[in-house]
């Protein structure tokens, strides 16, 4: 459960603060399917990074699971990331001398978890993405498609609570957007939250919660159940 | 997460990027090598010239006139002092009780003539305990005869230079050479030697004492050596020749001696410093190599920004990004010193075996000091770039394509 209220997040440029997040109130639960949308420049990618713990609100309160975690040092907010969240990014963001396997096994060798398992788990993680025959592959020789299901593997080898995917189909051919939305949402069927950013209409409507930004603000919030009655709507 | 893995992680990191960690790699490596190659030359030194001293023979007291102020290698003579006689030497042989045998030597140098071939040499007068107290080798002849000090006969003992040059081929013994306006008989030659403590004693020419000091017009030994039976005695050897000489020198302590420890010592001392000095320029280039590794190490920082945005994001810590960083850095320039130190162990093992009589040996701490000082010259110079990678902003290092 994602709580947050009052969010606000502005940088200084020059002289200037540009308020990019402006006074946000938003609750994610457990097992939410949601889509950030917005024009560019909209707040979109810097409100995920303050959900996804990797950067702090300047002002408000975020509950993650019931603690707040908004000003927690550095140190905690890497150990939220490591459990209990996973990144997808629009340019995937594999490190190009590893191979898929050893992509996918790159936060548990930080994590500390023991080798024998790791194995496995990159493992099972790779055949839920359906890359095992690509294990050995170096990212230069897969595709777009592939690179970015070997990030969703990567992101939810640790097993999080919540999946972050920033623009995932925007580098994509529209054939292996879809597979990865399939993937996304195949994950969210089985109970992980997850949230798009994306400027796709076809795929953030998709979603059963819909966001939408503009100039730092929710503009508007739509939410539906899964059999398409809705649930709530609010303008603002 | 296990030091093994973090290894593991480090060295793909560095196959990611070969020549540039192999080129950081190689200035390490130059830098210990140098460091390992001129103290072993300075080692080298030091174990020649302390084991020309031991050719000294052992357990020897060296007397010479005058009195040092200072332990130090070029004595101040503080007073004008009592010569130091033929008369000394002999009680010193008769009152020390452990003083087995008595070297008196003056030394100078004449013009030798032979027939018209003529060059300066040196001439050491002395007596045939010399023989034994220098461990000198005949090559053919007899040494000075034994016999009383002060009537010298007019014979000589050649090295084998002043023979080759004076004589050529000549058998030169029964032969007469001369030494200023007197004349000399040859008696005998001296085994080819080279450098002994700087003289050169193939090309000295031996005189029996009395000789020599009427020679040269001297009035007073140049030293006086004194070999005692055993090495525990020397301390109170050397007191009883001070207390001995300071009574025949009517209560003036105006004699040094040495014992050939502290000369040893001494010569040691000033070579280790010799040795630390060579270390020490050659660190230089450690340093230099040090400061090779910060720079890949920063580039690769900068080139690896995604890289180090993506591991944040999936939640490694800052300070296992510091790790991660110096296990690389340490990792090249481990490698690079391993490197340095098998090159430098070759190069002297080829170096005994082309100059056998000159032991250039490493210390026996380099192994331990190299590897130690290249962990350490990584762990130093890589501490700027991980600790650079460390606080990298990963939204920004994201953000960027």
């Amino acid at each position: 459960m994602i709580e947050l209220s009052g969010i606000s997040r502005d940088f200084q440029v020059g002289e200037e603060t540009v308020h990019a997040l402006a006074d946000i109130d938003l609750t994610v639960p457990d097992g939410d399917y949601l889509s950030l949308m917005g024009p560019s420049g909209s707040g979109k990618s810097s409100l995920l990074n303050i959900l996804g713990c990797l950067d702090r609100p300047t002002r408000g309160s975020y509950r993650l699971d019931g603690r707040e975690v908004a000003r927690l040092p550095e140190e905690e907010l890497s150990r939220i990331r490591r459990q209990h969240i996973g990144f997808v990014f629009q340019f995937y963001h594999l490190v190009p001398r590893l191979t898929a396997a050893g992509n996918v096994e790159l936060p548990m060798i930080f994590a500390g978890v023991e080798r024998g398992e790791r194995i496995e788990r990159v493992d099972r993680a790779l055949r839920e993405v359906g890359l095992s025959a690509r294990a050995r592959h170096r990212s230069e020789q897969l595709s777009g498609g592939e690179r970015q299901r070997v990030a969703i593997a990567r992101a939810i080898v640790m097993g999080p609570r919540v999946l972050l995917a920033d623009e995932p189909t925007g580098n994509l051919d529209i054939s292996a957007g879809r597979e990865i939305v399939r993937l996304l949402e195949e994950r969210n069927a089985r109970g992980l939250t997850v949230i798009v950013v994306t400027h796709d209409p076809d795929i953030g409507s998709r979603a059963r919660h819909r966001i939408r930004l503009a100039d730092g603000k929710i503009v508007s919030e739509e939410n539906a159940v899964a059999d398409g009655a809705a649930v709530g709507l609010r303008s603002r | 997460m296990s030091f093994r893995d973090l290894v593991g992680f480090a060295i793909g990191a560095l196959r990611g990027h070969r020549l540039r960690s192999g080129l950081s790699l190689l200035g390490v490596a130059i830098g210990v090598a140098s460091v390992i190659l001129l103290t072993s030359v300075g080692e080298g030194a030091r174990l020649y010239v302390t084991g020309e001293f031991a050719t000294l023979g052992s357990n020897l007291l060296i007397v010479f006139p005058g009195k040092t102020e200072t332990t130090g290698i070029s004595p101040f003579l503080t007073e004008a002092p009592h010569a130091l006689t033929l008369e000394d030497a002999e009680a010193i042989l008769h009152h020390v009780r452990s003083a087995r045998r008595v070297a008196p030597i003056v030394f100078g140098v004449a013009a030798a003539r032979v027939g018209d071939r003529r060059r300066d040499v040196g001439v050491i007068g002395t007596t045939s305990e010399f023989l034994g107290v220098r461990q000198i080798r005949l090559r053919s002849g007899r040494y000075l005869p034994a016999g009383e000090l002060a009537r010298g006969q007019r014979v000589c003992v050649i090295g084998s230079k002043v023979q080759s040059e004076l004589f050529g081929s000549r058998n030169p013994l029964g032969e007469i050479l001369h030494l200023g306006e007197e004349r000399f008989r040859v008696i005998g030659v001296t085994a080819p030697r080279g450098l002994s403590i700087g003289q050169d004693l193939d090309e000295i020419v031996h005189v029996p004492v009395s000789r020599g000091m009427k020679l040269f017009n001297k009035i007073s030994l140049f030293r006086i050596l004194v070999e005692i039976s055993s090495h525990q005695e020397i301390p109170a050897a050397r007191r009883n020749a001070l207390e001995l000489l300071k009574e025949r020198h009517e209560g003036f302590e105006d004699v040094t001696i040495w014992t050939q420890d502290s000369v040893l010592a001494t010569f040691s001392r000033v070579l280790s410093l010799l040795t630390a000095a060579l270390g020490g320029i050659a660190a230089i280039s450690l340093t230099v190599a040090g400061v090779g590794i910060m720079n890949v190490m920063l580039v690769s920082v900068s080139e690896r920004r995604r890289e180090i945005g993506l591991l944040k994001a999936i939640g490694v810590m800052p300070r296992q990004v510091v790790s991660a960083f110096l296990v690389e850095a340490a990792l090249l320039s481990t490698a690079g010193g391993a490197l340095g130190l098998a090159a430098a162990l070759g190069a002297t093992r080829l170096m005994r075996t082309m100059y056998p009589s000159f032991p250039a040996r490493p210390p026996f701490w380099v192994v331990p000091a190299a590897l130690s000082v290249s962990i350490g010259v990584g762990l130093l110079f890589g501490a700027l770039p991980a600790r650079r990678a460390s606080r990298l902003d990963p939204v920004a290092a994201l953000a960027r394509r």
